[in-house]
This record gives structure tokens, sequence and C-alpha cells, in this order.
């Protein structure tokens, strides 16, 4: 089990304003969290709490209005779009609710694609695109394109894209959302799986009180506002 | 190189859509190689050095005549061994659409013209006949002639001198091109200038050109220069250049051939900007979703930029080279058609084939580059 002493993320009163027409909305109110290394949390809330907007901040696909946000030493908040997208390829997987592989690729192709931005030879590409399948058992898919697949194994598939990398921080936006409750169960075990006996950094956006079951610990967002911040007991 | 899997299944992801545009443009260029070989054609001025046999016509207009009376001059320049002489008759067979060559000859004009072949017996009848004409073997065949028959001809230009518009030639022999690569050449008629200038009622004692067969071919420059010189600053000055140049001027009093060449090529590069340009936006709009995915792993804004221009200039100058492959298989086949070889998709044709590509393939690449290149990613993921 890796030791989660290692502050990871560091968000200071951040803030997120959109601007829609003239109006001006607020997102985030000075939002302030650490997350440790090794950690696997939970953010939830009811729709347009904010939760998915805190997750894109994190995972450096956008910039705070205000505050600072610190990733494994790098004040992210500071970046340009060019070197927000270097840090991304070096340091975040991503998996989403409804996968985003590109179809005409097949499993394997998909989850090399990461690679592609590394110094990497083909055949080391390939091996480690391999391993990543093998991970997520699902090896004997590799050829297959993701419309031959079903929405668990296409997920699995995501999870393997996101983890290729070998990045620190995992950032899933409702991974379960579009799958069973069975499979969303096998989802969260192999996450839950890459957090224990990898030591990947989780954390997920779910509105599922099951799926929050997985995480060590859960974030409650209101309105824009952090309102519940828990280590309850944690589903094995 | 990496990324060019990632690309090439981008572009066949609608393989329909794809093979339709690829279509387009390889068609577009086939055109674009075949219009430009036209037109070098017709712009290009052919020298006359080392030309066997030279065309001498007005320096005015091709269909300006020339005086009978300079025959006899041209024939005392140095360095001329014959010199026959033709006029353009223009007649009609029953119907416009039966269009072939007939012209008005010289009673010498076999024997400057060697690659066509008749019958001694019927060259005979045609020195002995003042009506007798001459077709070739594929005009026969056309129109179920034989020899004996007679034709009648509609005038065009020259009406006879009784206001008749009808003429009626005798024919007495069929002749047959030496090399069969050349049997475009017999769909023509031939008749005796005699009877024609005779039975003209306009521009009597003229001639439409005159053949000049040069001794030594290594002189012809010199035999053209000397031929121009003597009528020059006169009432009817010449033009004496190779028979193909003479005869890419004939054709080009259709017109400006290079402005009617380059304005069907810009309509058609023009329409293939707009049809490829709008399908190339929608397969990048299509793909909004998959592009926001990229960025989130990481590829920069300048990597999506490249990837489509590379997409689209991989499109256009696939297609493209096939068109242009196309053309100069298609030019070869023309130039045999068109005795002479004067039809090539030549270097320079390539090179601008080549630059259109680029500009085309950046033309319709770049809008929806940009719009891969700006894209928020956020927006993108939550439209999804």
């Amino acid at each position: 089990m890796t030791q989660k002493t290692e502050k990871l993320v560091t968000i200071r009163g951040v803030t997120k304003r959109y601007e829609r027409g003239k109006q001006t909305i607020e997102v985030l109110h000075g939002i302030d969290i650490d997350i440790a290394a090794g950690d696997f949390l939970a953010l939830m809330g009811p729709s347009g709490s904010g939760k998915t907007t805190l997750l894109n901040l994190i995972g450096g696909l956008d910039t705070p209005s205000s505050g600072s946000i610190e990733v494994a030493g790098a004040r992210i908040d500071r970046l340009s779009s060019g070197e927000l997208a270097k840090w991304r390829a070096a340091n975040v997987g991503f998996v989403f609710q409804f996968y985003n592989l590109l179809p005409m690729l097949t499993a394997l192709k998909n989850v090399e694609l990461p690679l592609l931005l590394t110094r990497l030879s083909a055949t080391q590409r390939r091996r480690n695109a391999e391993i990543a399948l093998q991970l997520v058992n699902l090896a004997d898919r590799a050829q297959h394109k993701p419309k031959e697949l079903s929405g668990g194994q296409e997920q699995r598939v995501a999870i393997a894209r996101a983890i290729v990398s070998d990045p620190t921080l995992l950032i899933c936006d409702e991974p379960t959302g579009d799958l069973d409750r069975h499979t969303a169960d096998e989802i969260l075990g192999l996450l839950q799986e890459l957090n224990r006996a990898h030591g990947k950094t989780v954390i997920m956006v779910t509105h599922d009180p099951k799926a929050a079951e997985f995480a060590a610990r859960r974030l409650q967002l209101d309105k824009g506002t952090l309102v519940r911040d828990a280590t309850d007991q944690v589903r094995p | 190189m990496k990324y060019l899997h990632l690309i090439w299944a981008d572009l066949f992801r609608k393989k329909t859509r794809t093979t339709l545009t690829v279509l387009s443009i390889v068609v577009a260029f086939l055109l674009f190689g075949l219009l430009d070989a036209v037109r070098v054609a017709f712009t290009v001025h052919e020298s006359v050095e080392g030309a066997s046999r030279l065309i001498t016509s007005s320096r005015l207009s091709i269909i300006q005549p020339l005086p009978y009376a300079d025959l006899g001059q041209i024939q005392h320049v140095s360095g001329v061994e014959a010199v026959a002489y033709a006029n353009w008759f223009g007649g009609i067979y029953q119907d416009r659409k039966n269009f072939f060559a007939n012209f008005a000859v010289s009673p010498n004009f076999l024997d400057v013209y060697p690659e066509f072949l008749l019958p001694a017996a019927q060259k005979r009848a045609f020195a002995a006949t003042r009506t007798a004409a001459l077709v070739g073997e594929n005009l026969a065949k056309r129109f179920g002639w034989k020899v004996g028959d007679k034709i009648p001809l509609e005038a065009t230009i020259f009406p006879a001198a009784d206001g008749s518009n009808t003429w009626t030639f005798d024919l007495v022999g069929i002749f047959r091109a030496r090399d069969r690569q050349d049997r475009a050449q017999e769909d023509q008629m031939w008749f005796r200038y005699d009877y024609f200038d005779e039975g003209r009622m306009l521009d009597k004692g003229s001639v439409g050109w005159y053949v000049v067969k040069v001794a030594d071919p290594r002189h012809a420059d010199k035999v053209a220069g000397a031929i121009d010189k003597l009528f020059a600053n006169s009432d009817a000055e010449t033009k004496t250049e190779t028979e193909k140049q003479f005869s890419m001027d004939f054709i080009k009093q259709m017109g400006d051939i290079g402005l009617i060449v380059t304005s069907i090529m810009g309509a058609v590069l023009f329409t293939i900007l707009l049809l490829t340009g709008n399908t190339m936006s929608q397969a990048v709009r299509e793909r909004i979703p998959e592009l926001a995915v990229l960025k989130t792993i990481g590829f920069s804004n300048q990597s999506l930029l490249w990837l489509i221009l590379i997409e689209s200039l991989l499109l256009v100058g696939v297609a493209g080279v096939i068109g242009l492959l196309l053309a100069s298989i298609g030019a070869g086949v023309l130039s045999s058609a068109f005795r002479g070889g004067a039809f090539t998709v030549g270097l320079q044709s390539w090179l601008t084939g080549i630059v259109l590509m680029l500009l085309l393939g950046v033309g319709v690449g770049l809008p929806p580059a940009l719009r891969a290149m700006r894209l928020r990613i956020v927006d993108a993921l939550g439209a999804h």
C-alpha cells in the first residue's frame, strides 16, 4: 500500500468564472483542497455543482480565473497552452464517461496514442501498449476496433490508454456513467487496483454513491463550494 | 512518419466520401494536365531548325492568301528543293456534322509528301482529270466511297464562278499513310488547284500556303529567313515556319487558346477548391470530440494544425499525381492522333501542377486545421 503523506495536488483559493453573453457565472468559489500522492478521491455533487470544472482544472484542461493549482510541484495555473499540453502528456491519464476512443483505430493503436508524443521507438511503443492492455485484461482484443467491443471493454481500453505513459495522476470523469452495475463494479475495481497496486493517484467525478464507495476519500461539492470532505469506509 | 497511420486512418474513416473526393481531384488534375499540354503546344513557338519541310503563309493571318506569283521566287531561293502549294476549301459533304479537311493542291503535292502512298495508275488519273479528287482510306471507308464515285461538296467560302455553291469532284484515287500510326491523316480530301482556281468566283490567282521542301534540313533556318526576306515590306509579307507550328496557328484561328484553356482550368480548380474544402471541413467537424481527446492526451495546437494540413495535402497530392499521370498518358494518345507529337505533359506542367496541389491542399486544409487548433477541450468534450 502506498504512503499517502506527500502532497501531490495543492489547490488554493481557486475560482472559475464563465462569460455567458453579458452575464458572468462563477462556477467555483475559492476552493482549497490538498490531495496526497496515491490517494483515490471521489468528487461528488449534484449537476452544476462544479465537480467536472474542478476536475478539468486539476487535469490541466482548463485554467482557473483566480487562485493556484500546484501538481507535483508544478504551478499548472501559470502554464501556457503548449506547456500544459506537454504537462498533461507526461503527468495525467484521462478516462471519460463515453470512452472517447478513436473509432478507426484498433484497441492497440488507441492505447499507443499517448506514446506518439514520446521518443520511444515503434517497437517499444507497441510493447508498452500491449503491456497496458494486459493490465486491463484485454490483450486478446488488441486488434479489435471500438465498435467490435462492449462498453466495459471500451472503457478498459480507455483506462489502458490513460495508464500507458505511466502518469502520476488518473483523472476519471464519470467513468461508469454509461455502464451497468456489474461492469461498473469491474471498472471501479480496476481503478482501485491501479491505485493500490501501482500507486496511481485517482481523482474521479461521480454522482453514484456506490461508485464513490471505491474511493478512499470523498469530497462533496455544492454550488461551487466544498461542503464535505470525508474519509469513510472503503469498499474492499 | 509515426503519425502517418493516424492521418491515413482519418482519411479513410468514410471510404465512399474519400473515394469520391479523390476521384473529383483526379479528374480536375487530369483536365489540368491535358489542357496545360494543349496550352503549351499553342503558346510555345517551335524553331525551324532541322526541319525538312517548311510552310510559308501570310504574316498577317493564316486566312490571308498569298499571290500565286510568289511561287517562282520561292523556287529560286537557295536551298529550296521543291515547292508545292495548297488552299483550304472548307467544303461540306451533305451535312455539317460530316466535317473533314478538304483543300485544293498543286500537281506535285504528293512529291513533297512521300509519307502518303498512292498507286501509280491513280496518280496518273489525278494528273489527267481536271475534276479529280483523292481521299484518304479512312475517309473513303467512313462514307463508303470508291474510285469512280462523284463527290459533291457544298462551298462555305468559295462559291463557283457561276454563282453555284456546289462543287462536284470525281474520285480517282484513295491514298494511305505509309506509317499506320498516322492513319488519322487519312481523314482528308485533296483536289486539283487549277480546277478550283479557274472555277472560283473570288481570290483567283492566290494560294493559301506554300509547302517548301528543303534540300538540307541543317540549313532550314537560313531558307526560312531568305523566303521571308524576299517578301519583306511587300503587300503580302510571309511567315515561314514548321508544319507543326503551322497546324497550331491554324487551330489558333478559333481564338486565344491560352486564355480559353486558362479560363477553363481556373474554373475547374476553383470548383474543386470549393468542393474539397467543404468535404474537408465536414470531415473535421465530424471528429471534433476525437480532436479534443487528442488535445487532452497532450497533442499541442500546432500538432493538430499539422495533422489536418498534412491530411489535406496528402489527399490532394495523391489524387493530383494520379490525375497528372493519367494526363501524361492521355497527352501521348492525343499526340498520336495529332501527328507530330505536339502534346506532352512536360516538366513545367508538372511543376505548375505540384504548386497547384500545394495551394489547393493548404487552401482546403487550413480553415478546418485552424478550427482544430483553436478548439477548446472543455467545450468540445462538453458538447459530446
